[in-house]
């Protein structure tokens, strides 16, 4: 018996019965459609966040005050201020494997140009932060380390504060704005940069001297961060450890004390949210994985109730000649055309689910050729297990009883 | 003396139901030779299915020796059994057992996809030959439901044709028919028997349909009663054109 006649006797037979065989179908179709959709939303937002994480600059290193056990309460991390400007030329000093470092302080308010106003942040920094950040200017130059010194009333502007104080189309640079009623001359725009991985508006900020917005904003000492850039990236962990015994060595922290700063690089920030966005992956593609399987179990029912309709006709074939391999080949191929089929279909729905995703709800997607592999060979292995018992049933048919059956 | 088709000796068949033990067949002999065409008569119950069933390889006798073209049945297993069934026998079932929804052409086609080695484009041709050969050549491409019941029985038999057997085996195979249809079945089997000498055992409990056949053997209770050549033969077309015209046919 060759395997070709069996396919096309099992092609035959799906084909007297279409509606039934597309209705079998329809699991294994939503079933793989769901998979590849799934995994591909999944995919796509985690190599979304991965990319703009490193696009941020993958050297870059981040140190914010951590919470700290206050007569044995612990507070919450933005309630603690550590991180000093002593800190800041501490690391400059010691430090070998950095190359550039800037503290941050920020405060939320409301910048006016005239009558028009929009709340935003405002950021104070070193003029190394835009390297630090791989920020560029789109127009008008960056302030410098006099500003600072000075804690002089300049500020960049970010995309969105132009456009919301800046409506005329009128260029910014030499203008005055005021922020929190300070006035502040615009002496530069920064270049576009869009959203951030987590959906914020990264050109929604004013950035100025950290020595302005601690003397003149906020009346503090102390940094909410600071960022350092490492060397090169494999050197992120050596800078890590460095920088963390500098900050030891200027809190004066006792051998025994826990660390009242933490120092996070990219990648740690890229892992975390990775395995955040692995673990929705899991989760959607375990639920597509179980309706996977009910279609399976949906081929195996309609199998098994096919076989004992189609009695009579087994026992026809058995005295035309079929041998039980041929009967339980036939039932057997006709499952894997079935979930073959219906996987095809499957693929090709997911794929046009994850664009219509990407085009109407403007999620990425990314489209993996392994889970599209995966989902077939799944699709085939449920044919084949799912198919094998109501073949195997249909091939011990005794052929008299067969065709004596009513 | 023409070669024996069959041979048959002190065939017995049980059935064990429980306790109980059924003797369907309780030692039938005889012998069908080439270009025989047999009628088996008896009453209901009287074994006839069953030992058309042993005849057919689809069921083996409890005790006895059958001889099927010189090969000892007795010692073969179900998937040798399954190989002489199609290419040394062609059945016709009483309820046709044709595959619904589809052609004629492709249920005639079928025993010859469980033979290995021929040819898709011969496979093809044998079909429409042996419909032509039961003169259904207009009808290939219709499906069962599209047809009479004698056209059915006529497709039936061209797939029982088309594998070129070395008998034919009909049980009741005019039992769901009008007499004027059985008969023109009847005129279809002596021709293929009389013009293609075809070897046929055909299963029957109506006198008058038995009397078409050269020969038959009658049981009763498991046994062989009467075996005899029919001398007054009739032939199915007289009988046919005897009866009032009707323009189908
Ligand atoms: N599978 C079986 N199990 C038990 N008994 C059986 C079986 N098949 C047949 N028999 C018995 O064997 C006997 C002969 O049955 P068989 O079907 O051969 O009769 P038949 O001559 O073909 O009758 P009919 O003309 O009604 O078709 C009957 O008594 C029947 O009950
Ligand atoms: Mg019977």
């Amino acid at each position: 018996m060759n395997v070709i006649n069996l396919v096309r006797i099992a092609f035959k037979a799906l084909q007297r019965n279409k509606l039934r065989a597309f209705l079998t179908m329809l699991g294994i179709i939503i079933g793989v459609g769901a998979v590849i959709a799934m995994v591909a939303i999944g995919q796509g937002s985690k190599k979304s966040i991965q990319d703009q994480l490193s696009s941020m600059g993958s050297n870059m290193i981040t140190i914010r005050p951590n919470s700290n056990v206050v007569a044995g309460a612990r507070l919450n991390a933005g309630s603690v201020q550590t991180l000093k400007i002593e800190d800041v030329k501490a690391i400059q000093k010691q430090a070998q494997y950095i190359s550039a470092i800037s503290p941050a302080s920020s405060a939320k308010g409301q910048a006016i140009n005239g009558a028009l106003n929009w709340p935003t942040t405002i950021q104070g920094v070193s003029p190394e932060y835009l390297d630090i950040r791989a920020w560029t200017m789109k127009d008008g130059v960056a302030f410098t380390d006099a500003d600072v010194t000075a804690a002089a009333k300049v500020c960049l502007l970010g995309q969105t504060v132009v456009n919301n104080l800046f409506t005329g189309g009128e260029s910014p640079i030499g203008k005055i704005i005021r922020f929190n009623k300070i006035p502040f001359r615009v002496i530069g725009v920064l270049a576009q940069k869009g959203e951030n991985a987590f959906g914020q508006d990264q050109d929604d900020i004013i950035i100025t001297p950290y020595t302005t917005v601690q003397e003149r904003i906020l009346s503090t000492v102390y940094f909410q961060n600071i960022y350092v850039s490492a060397l090169n990236e494999q050197m992120t962990d050596t800078a890590v450890a460095e920088i963390s015994q500098i900050l030891r060595v200027s809190h004066r922290l006792k051998p025994t004390d826990i660390d009242d700063f933490a120092v996070r690089t990219q990648r740690e920030l890229i892992n975390t949210f990775s395995s955040t966005s692995q673990l929705l992956t899991v989760l959607l593609t375990a639920i597509a994985g179980i309706s996977l399987v009910i279609g399976g179990i949906g081929i195996m029912n309609i199998m098994y109730v096919s076989v004992t309709e189609r009695t009579r006709e087994i026992g026809l074939r058995m005295a035309i000649g079929a041998r039980g391999i041929d009967i339980l080949l036939q039932f057997l191929i006709e499952a894997i055309l079935i979930s073959i089929t219906g996987g095809l279909i499957g693929v090709a729905l997911g794929i046009v689910a994850s664009r219509l995703v990407t085009i109407f709800l403007s999620w990425p997607t990314l489209i993996s050729e392994s889970s599209i592999l995966l989902s077939f060979l799944v699709c085939a292995f449920t044919g084949v297990f799912f198919g094998y018992y109501p073949a195997q049933k249909a091939s011990r048919l005794d052929p008299i009883e067969a065709l004596r059956y009513e | 003396m023409s070669k024996k088709i069959l041979e048959i000796q002190n065939i017995k068949r049980e059935f064990r139901m429980g306790t109980e033990t059924v003797r369907a067949l309780k030692g039938v002999s005889f012998d069908v030779n080439s270009g025989e065409f047999v009628t088996i008569m008896g009453s209901s119950g009287s074994g006839k299915t069953t030992l058309l069933n042993i005849l057919g390889c689809l069921d083996k006798p409890t005790d006895g020796k059958y001889l099927l073209d010189g090969v000892n049945i007795g010692g073969l297993e179900r998937n040798e059994l399954a190989r002489l069934r199609n290419i040394k026998i062609g059945f016709v079932f009483q309820s046709y057992n044709l595959l619904p929804r589809t052609s004629a052409l492709e249920n005639v086609e079928l025993p010859l996809l469980y033979n290995p080695g021929i040819p898709a484009k011969e496979r093809r041709e044998r079909a429409v030959h042996a419909l032509e050969s039961v003169k259904l050549a207009e009808r290939l491409n219709h499906t069962p439901n599209q047809l009479s019941g004698g056209q059915q029985q006529r497709v039936a038999i061209a797939r029982a044709l088309v594998n070129e057997p070395v008998m034919i085996l009909a049980d009741e195979a005019t039992g769901n028919l009008d007499s004027r249809t059985s008969y023109e079945i009847m005129a279809l089997m002596q021709e293929l028997n009389q013009q293609q000498g075809k070897t046929i055992v055909f299963v029957t409990h109506e006198a008058d349909i038995a009397a078409f056949s050269g020969r038959t053997v009658t049981l009763k209770d498991g046994k062989v009663i009467k075996d005899c050549q029919n001398d007054n033969k009739r032939s199915a077309k007289e009988v046919l054109s005897s009866l009032p015209v009707s323009d189908d046919y």
